[in-house]
């Protein structure tokens, strides 16, 4: 049997369900803010910064970061096996898969790290 | 594997049905996300640092290459939004026919323009 290592959890029906279930969470976030702004017309800083200032907005921002993270390995990793195969770029394409993971991984570690600093108001 | 099947992956002889262009193009939206989060993250940062780097955000949207690269970032997601939440009613068990994939789709790219056409507004 072949093991997925590189995929998010660890098998495809678990990656299946978060993969759904972030994208509930990225679709709440998403149509939340639009509709903020729908509401407020000419948003000024003081708005703007005060909806970000509440606990439950910083932990619903912190859910989405963490969502887009999960979210995006999962869809990379299928794009991925995808295309990048054996048959369409040969015998590296294992290589190249690890490769283009580890970059991913390491930018979204920054993402999250540097979302915590903007939610949060520390940089 | 080493059989010698036929493959045919020759995309320029395989015909696009509605259905699966609306597929092809949600993974292509996902893909242009990857990076966009990027942007979204840095206007977000922007945003919320101070009332100065809030204003300078404002200052530097008036400018038409800036509303352009937005407006493309933003339209990616609405189209992922669209073909997504598609996506996920069709997994809970609707429009699996062929015409109700055919109509969903349709729909869905209805609802997807509407909001691109939304967002230009928006941002002009
Ligand atoms: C706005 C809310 C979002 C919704 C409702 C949504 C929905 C979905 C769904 C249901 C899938 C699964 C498609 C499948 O299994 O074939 C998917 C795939 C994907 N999503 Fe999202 N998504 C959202 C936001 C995002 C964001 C912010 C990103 C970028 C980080 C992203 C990147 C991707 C990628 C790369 C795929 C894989 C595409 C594929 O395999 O065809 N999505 N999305």
């Amino acid at each position: 049997m072949v093991t997925a290592v590189t995929n998010w959890g660890r098998s495809g029906l678990h990656d299946w369900l978060i993969q759904r279930f972030t994208a509930i969470v990225l679709a709440a976030y998403t149509l939340f803010l639009v509709g903020f702004i729908i509401c407020h017309p000419n948003l000024t800083y003081a708005e703007w910064s005060g909806l970000f200032g509440t606990l439950w907005m910083r932990v619903f921002s912190l859910l989405a970061l963490v969502s887009t993270v999960a979210h995006g390995w999962i869809g990379l990793w299928g794009v991925l096996t995808d295309y990048i195969t054996t048959r369409m770029v040969g015998g590296s394409a294992l290589f190249l898969r690890m490769t283009a993971m580890l970059i991913y991984v390491l930018i979204c570690v920054t993402f999250v790290v540097w979302g915590v600093e903007i939610i949060w108001g520390l940089s | 594997m080493k059989d010698k099947r036929p493959v045919n992956l020759d995309l320029s002889t395989v015909k696009f049905p509605i259905t699966a262009i609306a597929s092809i193009t949600h993974r292509v939206s996902g893909v242009i996300l990857l990076a966009g989060v990027l942007l979204l993250l840095v206007m977000l940062d922007m945003s919320l640092s101070s009332e100065d780097s809030f204003a300078e955000l404002q200052q530097l949207m008036s400018a038409v290459w800036a509303k352009l690269i937005v407006w493309a970032v933003l339209s990616a997601l609405a189209y992922h939004l669209a073909a997504g939440v598609r996506h996920l009613i069709m997994d809970l068990g609707f429009g699996e026919s062929l015409e109700g994939g055919r109509l969903g789709a349709k729909l869905m790219f209805a609802v997807a323009l509407l909001m691109i056409a939304g967002l230009g507004v928006w941002l002009w």
